[in-house]
């Protein structure tokens, strides 16, 4: 489905992204770890459009989108929910959603929103109200919610249990799980790594800006070295 | 009381037309974050449009959309040919290039038209004026505010119902955002455009009527209204943009009406003054906006 080779993205004179290789099937979940700093959102910016890479490829389904615009990108099938969640406060909920669905037909709209309202009772109990007085947990799931709205093939997320209470990090790991038993192909960046080994059907493990492992997450989950990895050992 | 009743209906009609130059101001700088200094630009063009037209014999009822037209078009060349190389720059550099579209548009007029004034005729009703009770309303400002009311509503349902709106929105509460969810920047930036020049088109139809005449500045005194009513009701805000706009229309009958006769010729001055202290006690303008974090 994804397949990123030799992806390097710099900020002037730094790079925060070296020659990273990554390739996400059909289906598949996929998790992306490593400390704060090591590119993993420079990794889910580059691909989906908001960063242009200084060199590598990036292919969906074989077709190379290197240097793809964002607009361009999600009307290909690919959408990110994005750090920080990025959420319209001044839109409501509803609206927020149609935002995200705005790629499609109205038709096909309209049921995708019966559809999120399904799947996310707490938004549908705030439908009319303006995105910015969601709780963050409300607000991760629009954001989420939203993405989905484009009907991705592949959907990223970048840090989604990030500053919520814990019993709401339980909340976006059930959603995981709920879109990998869908079969949606997912690719999360976590720093919540220990949770994100057990859902994984694959992680990468980011530092410094290079993969320096990878494997399906319970092997890595064993592996000693990632501890080490972590504190900077 | 009568007096302050009349300034009312006074300051409504001027109101009325620095609201919708606001409005156009504002709706660009929400999607582009560009304070556009050549807002007044097209009402310099259209304005020269209309003296032409009104020379060849056309009927101001002809003439009125050519106005509309002619503001809506230089809108979306301007974009083109100016604001479309600068996207996504520094809000200095965005600032800096208004300036010089401009002086460049102030030139052109000035060496390949004349530097003199262009005096049209006003359509005979500018001038007509009706009693309500002890009241003179001018039937001018009868038709700006009714026009200006229309026009308002039917921005706001342009915004709320239609999916162009929806997009609008989006993109300048998180252009980035926006983006990510598949909203074109080129479409969205133009049509943001081509409202602003809309807007500014019928607000320049009756600037025009009122003035009679143009010259290769006419635009910088609209440009000026518009983007302090902007300012005064808070960037970004669109309803703190209409809000601004009455309020500088307001402000400047009140004053002239009441200062003493001897400093009435400073009833700008003082406007400015008032700005001034607005920003001192309240920096983000009458209306605020909490915008989404931008990274």
């Amino acid at each position: 489905m994804l397949e990123v080779s030799g992806l390097t993205t710099a900020y002037g004179e730094i790079s925060a992204l070296r020659d990273a290789n990554l390739r996400v099937g059909s289906g598949e979940v996929v998790g992306l770890i490593g400390p704060n700093g090591a590119g993993k959102t420079t990794l889910l910016n580059t691909v989906a459009g908001l960063l242009a890479p200084r060199a590598g490829s990036v292919s969906l389904d074989g077709e190379d989108v290197t240097g793809w615009d964002p607009e361009a990108l999600v009307r290909a099938g690919l959408a990110l929910v994005p750090e920080h969640r990025r959420i319209f406060t001044d839109l409501t909920v509803e609206e927020n959603l149609k935002v995200g669905g705005i790629t499609l037909p109205a038709a096909d709209r309209t049921a995708l929103l019966e559809e999120m309202a399904d799947l996310f009772p707490v938004l549908r109990a705030k439908w009319a109200t303006a995105a910015g007085y969601l709780s963050g947990g409300e607000a991760q799931q629009l954001a989420i919610g939203r993405a989905l709205m484009a009907r991705p093939r592949l959907l990223m997320m970048d840090e989604p249990s990030l500053g919520l209470a814990p019993i709401l990090v339980d909340v976006v790991f059930e959603l995981v799980e709920t879109l990998q038993a869908q079969g949606r192909t997912l690719l999360v960046v976590e720093q919540n790594a220990t949770r994100m080994l057990e859902v994984a059907d694959r992680a990468y493990v980011l530092r410094s800006g290079e993969v320096v492992a990878e494997g399906p997450g319970a092997e890595l989950r064993a592996d000693e070295r990632l501890f080490d990895l972590f504190v900077g050992n | 009381m009568v007096e302050l009743l009349q300034n009312l209906i006074d300051g409504l009609g001027r109101g009325s037309i620095y609201a919708l130059l606001a409005l156009g101001v504002a709706v660009v700088f929400g999607v582009m974050h560009l304070l556009n200094f050549a807002h007044g630009e097209m009402i310099t063009v259209s304005g020269y449009v209309a003296f032409w037209a009104l020379e060849a014999g056309w009927s101001w009822f002809l003439t009125v959309p050519l106005i509309i037209l002619a503001a809506v078009l230089t809108s979306l060349v301007i974009e083109r040919v100016a604001f479309s190389r600068v996207r996504g720059a520094d809000e200095f550099t965005l600032l800096l290039t208004s300036f010089g579209v401009h002086f460049v548009v102030f030139a052109i007029f000035l060496l390949y038209v004349s530097a003199s004034v262009k005096t049209f005729r006003r359509p005979g009703w500018v001038t007509d004026t009706y009693a309500v009770g002890p009241l003179r309303i001018e039937v001018f400002d009868t038709v700006v505010i009714a026009v200006t009311v229309l026009t308002l509503i039917g921005t706001t349902i342009f915004l709320q119902r239609t999916t162009f709106g929806l997009s609008l929105r989006a993109a300048a509460a998180d252009f980035d955002a926006a983006r990510l969810m598949g909203i074109r920047s080129d479409s969205v930036i133009r049509g943001a455009f081509a409202l602003s020049g809309l807007l500014a088109g019928i607000a320049s139809v009756f600037w025009l009527m009122r003035a009679g005449s143009t010259v290769p500045s006419a635009g910088i005194n609209p440009m000026l209204k518009g983007v302090l009513a902007a300012l005064i009701g808070g960037l970004g805000s669109l309803r703190g943009a209409v809000l601004g706009g009455f309020a500088l229309g307001m402000a400047e009958v009140l004053l002239r009406s009441r200062l003493p006769d001897s400093v009435a010729s400073l009833t700008e001055g003082v406007v400015f003054l008032l700005i001034a202290l607005l920003f001192i006690f309240r920096p983000q303008g009458l209306v605020s906006v909490d915008h989404a974090e931008r990274v």
